[in-house]
């Protein structure tokens, strides 16, 4: 490419707004941790055992992901949110229910559950073997 | 026909007479509403069941349309030369199984409104065909889904994102007189701009853009003054402001008479649609609703008009591959 036009891309090359990015993440990400963390105490509060008790928020708050994500509210907070609506468990909430829904004109099988892990695959493959490679560390060296 | 300079062709009985536009919710609240002749509501447009037969649905009425206004029947087209951006061009291949109408398909991404307007163009000025129809549709989730994300996926869209127009065009082409004639054509070339996000597609096609647009100056020995307007198929924001600096470092003034169909489609500033419109209904909608009309209300007498396509393949972006780029350009002119 031509040193003239090389020199324009790079001009115009646009900045993103990491810092402002960062704190709207924070804040919105925050939120959603914090009403996670109000439904374990809720269920404490109903004397659930807290192991339970964390199972119980968790289940409920990807059931409130994947019930804004049909209706359509996820995608426009994530849009203000960024990281803050991918990050926790509401995102991958998201991207199974996103894609689900997306697939739904192939049908059941060829359609939905055939593409309902095709965004949120890749986290559990990784969460697997992440997992798998700590578990190996940690019983090596006896912790 | 001649062969004119490098990569242009002057044409002498081609003449475009009326189009079909039909387009999505966003796009008919859009400042350019009035020039559109069906304007859907809802993005299934009219309750389809997905997202492709929705593109289906616009592009049939689309053609309805365009035949309709022009008093012709199927029968009568001697070819339609029309492609999208679903793989394997899947719109008309199957629009076109009700139609007794002669069809290529064609793709060149973002750009295949003007290349589909050059490659029939040919039968015409060959005087071998009479009527020849040429379009293309794009639909904002079949395109969401296909090069990006489900659409109601939560990630962030990047300030130099694009939103893919949702809207169909038709126009017939034909040897007899119409107001409006199809004068000059630049064929692009291939051209990378070394960029590999796929989210900032603008800037990706301004360079093909800028080499299309400069060797059309260049074949014609003209300067951008030769024009009432000069309009990109789908920059937006961030491409239409480099494509005027590339320019600028040329000398060549393109601040006056140039603007971009995906800025002209939807009101940026008031509407939620990013660095602005994109996709072969984008250029689509603008050239062959707005452009042709405004031609003939006279605000116009001679327009180039360049569509732009990046080249995207999302497996070869996941390889690490850049983005190729390309941009056709025509010459409409009034005649009286």
């Amino acid at each position: 490419m031509n040193q003239k036009i090389e020199k324009v891309k790079k001009e115009t090359s646009p900045k993103r707004k990491v810092f402002f990015n960062f704190i709207m993440a924070f804040i919105i990400g925050g939120i959603i941790c914090i009403i996670g963390e109000l439904f374990t105490m809720l269920f404490i509060k109903l004397k659930v055992e807290k192991d339970i008790a964390n199972i119980y928020s968790v289940i409920v708050m990807v059931f409130l992901g994947s019930l804004t994500t049909g209706l359509g509210l996820y995608d426009k907070l994530g849009q203000i949110a960024g990281c803050g609506t991918i990050i926790p468990i509401t995102g991958f909430a998201n991207s199974m229910t996103s894609s689900a829904l997306e697939s739904k004109s192939e049908g059941v099988i060829l359609g939905i559950i055939n593409n309902m892990f095709k965004l949120a695959g890749s986290v559990i493959v990784a969460g697997v073997v992440s997992g798998v490679v700590v578990g190996a560390i940690r019983y090596l060296l006896g912790i | 026909m001649i062969k004119v300079g490098k990569q242009s062709i002057e044409l002498n009985n081609v003449y475009v007479h009326e189009s079909g536009v039909v387009v999505g919710p966003k796009e008919g609240e859009g400042p350019l509403y009035p020039y559109f002749d069906k304007i859907y509501d809802d993005l299934h447009i009219g309750g389809e069941k997905s997202w492709e037969k929705a593109e289906m649905r616009m592009f049939k009425d689309a053609l309805d349309i365009c035949l309709e206004k022009n008093n012709k029947n199927d029968k009568d087209i001697d070819a339609i030369v029309c492609g999208d951006l679903n793989n394997q061009i899947v719109v008309g291949n199957y629009v076109l199984r009700d139609y007794e109408i002669p069809y290529l398909g064609v793709f060149g991404a973002c750009s295949t409104s003007i290349e589909s307007i050059i490659v029939g163009s040919q039968f015409i000025e060959a005087n071998n065909f009479k009527n020849v129809l040429v379009g293309t549709s794009s639909h904002n989730a079949t395109a969401e889904r296909q090069f990006r994300y489900p659409t109601e996926y939560g990630g962030k869209k990047v300030d130099t994102s694009t939103l893919t127009v949702t809207a169909a065009g038709l126009a017939l082409l034909s040897n007899r007189f119409s107001d409006i004639k199809l004068t000059r054509a630049t064929i692009g070339r291939v051209y990378d701009a070394e960029i590999k996000d796929s989210l900032d597609m603008g800037r990706v096609m301004s360079i093909a853009a800028f080499y299309t647009i400069k060797q059309h100056f260049d074949d014609f020995c003209i300067s951008p003054d030769e024009y009432d307007l000069i309009l990109t198929g789908d920059l937006s924001f961030y491409g239409k402001d480099m494509l005027i600096k590339i320019f600028d470092e040329y000398n060549i003034d393109m601040h006056k008479n140039y603007n971009d169909c995906g800025l002209m489609i939807y009101d940026r500033d008031n509407q939620n649609v990013l660095a602005g419109g994109s996709g072969c209904g984008c250029c689509a909608a603008v050239s062959y609703g707005y452009i042709l009309k405004a031609m003939r209300e006279k605000k116009y007498k001679k327009v180039l008009l360049v569509a732009t396509g990046a080249l995207l393949n999302p497996i070869m972006v996941a390889q690490k591959e850049t983005i190729p780029s390309i941009a056709h350009a025509i010459v409409l002119e009034r005649v009286e």
